[in-house]
């Protein structure tokens, strides 16, 4: 019986037949990845069609209210006090990820990271068990995630 | 590097690493001075209006039984260590009863009384006056095959991603306790000073009460008081804070 995890190699292959399937794949999917970012990425596209707005971003990641970023994150130009230490800083963030990347990890941050904490603030796509309050909507409306965005996108260095 | 690594880890068993950590531990010092002092504490009202439910007849029940105290006597010695091992398996039903619920069904089958509703004003007096019986006892609930069942499914309970933020119980109390969500500490979510006066409620509330505020902050559906559910957590709870120290009446930020 051979151990589980080390599959015999057939004569004739160099590399395990699964990894080269996978390896085709791979290219196959490279090929076709600017196709999709065209046809299916939607966060390099605005959510909305109004420009986001950094002044009301500002007052949105500082409502308690709101499940928002200071909760979890610290900003140090923020002079809010008792800001969160539960996800990293969101100093200079812009320099770090494009708007792009910043959007998708507020609609669903969870398409980077399967196992975040971070809650999906623009999908309720498989959640358990929403409260029948809050069923109805997404936490951040399309506007609120592009005006988060836009204040975001005013960390830099 | 291995000779290091075994005597690291007869010094430091990972027993006492993983020792549990009061919800005390986490607060500021006022908030634990309040709880320190029982003619401080708001909580302690409930222990005193529980003697007097437990002394008092109640109207309907038989006579020469008509309190709780003409079957169980003074309850600092018939109540003593019983709040450490609930909740527990109920003898004549087989289902899993709280404290709450076993004061429930004693009013109603020993004293042919209608009996206080969860979180009311008097089931939170008896409730805490029987768990004050166990102050500074370890909590010790008895395990075993009939439980299993049970603890499995208050794990799940505690380990379910749920509601629109998609948190578990666990992601905050298991694996991020000790961190600030804004100024407040995460504590590592132990049940052991229940019922408790809270500060952020300005008034007393049971265990239930806390779970169904959780699950709301998480923006899930909560389940109800006395619910299979609740109870199945409140038993995993108990078996995940196993040796800490009762604290009942507490105070909680």
């Amino acid at each position: 019986m051979p151990a589980t995890g080390m599959r015999p190699r057939p004569p004739g292959f160099s590399v395990d037949p699964m990894t080269a399937v996978s390896r085709i794949l791979a290219v196959l999917l490279m090929c076709l990845l600017p196709l999709a970012a065209k046809a299916g990425d939607v966060s390099s596209v605005p959510l909305t069609a109004t420009q986001g707005d950094p002044a009301r971003g500002q007052d949105i990641i500082r409502d308690t209210g709101r499940a928002s970023c200071l909760i979890c994150h610290a900003i140090s130009a923020m002079p809010d006090r008792d800001q969160g230490t539960l996800g990293p800083s969101l100093d200079t963030v812009a320099t770090r990820y494009s708007e792009a990347e910043l959007r998708q990890r507020i609609v669903d941050a969870r398409a980077v990271a399967p196992d975040t904490i971070m809650p999906p603030y623009y999908s309720n796509a498989s959640l358990v068990r929403i409260g029948t309050r809050w069923a109805q909507s997404t936490i951040y409306s399309a506007q609120d995630v592009e005006d988060v965005v836009a204040f975001l996108m005013t960390l830099g260095d | 590097m291995h000779r290091l690594a075994l005597v690291l880890a007869l010094l430091f068993p990972v027993a006492a690493l993983a020792e549990p950590m009061s919800g005390y531990q986490f607060m500021e010092p006022a908030t634990q001075q309040l709880q320190d002092d029982d003619f401080l504490n708001p909580a302690f009202f409930l222990v005193e209006r529980g003697q007097q439910l437990w002394d008092g007849d109640w109207p309907g029940a038989p006579e020469g039984a008509a309190s709780c105290r003409s079957c169980h006597g003074a309850p600092e010695s018939s109540m003593r260590g019983v709040s450490a091992r609930y909740p527990a398996l109920d003898s004549a039903t087989g289902s899993l009863v709280n404290l709450e619920l076993k004061i429930q069904s004693e009013i109603a089958s020993k004293l042919s009384a209608e009996p206080p509703q969860y979180e009311s004003a008097d089931l939170l007096a008896l409730t805490a006056l029987v768990a004050f019986q166990s102050r500074g006892m370890p909590m010790d609930i008895p395990t075993g095959e009939n439980v299993a069942g049970w603890l499995a499914r208050g794990e799940e309970i505690y380990t379910t991603r749920r509601g629109q933020l998609n948190l578990s119980c666990q992601n905050c109390h298991g694996e991020h306790w000790g961190q600030k969500l804004r100024g407040d500490t995460i504590s590592q979510g132990h049940s052991n000073a229940f019922p408790i006066f809270r500060l952020i409620w300005d008034e007393v509330g049971s265990l239930h009460r806390m779970f169904t505020w959780c699950m709301e902050a998480v923006r899930a559906e909560p389940y109800a008081y006395g619910s299979e559910e609740y109870l199945a957590l409140e038993l995993y709870l108990a078996d995940r804070g196993r040796g800490l120290t009762i604290e009942s009446p507490g105070v909680r930020r």
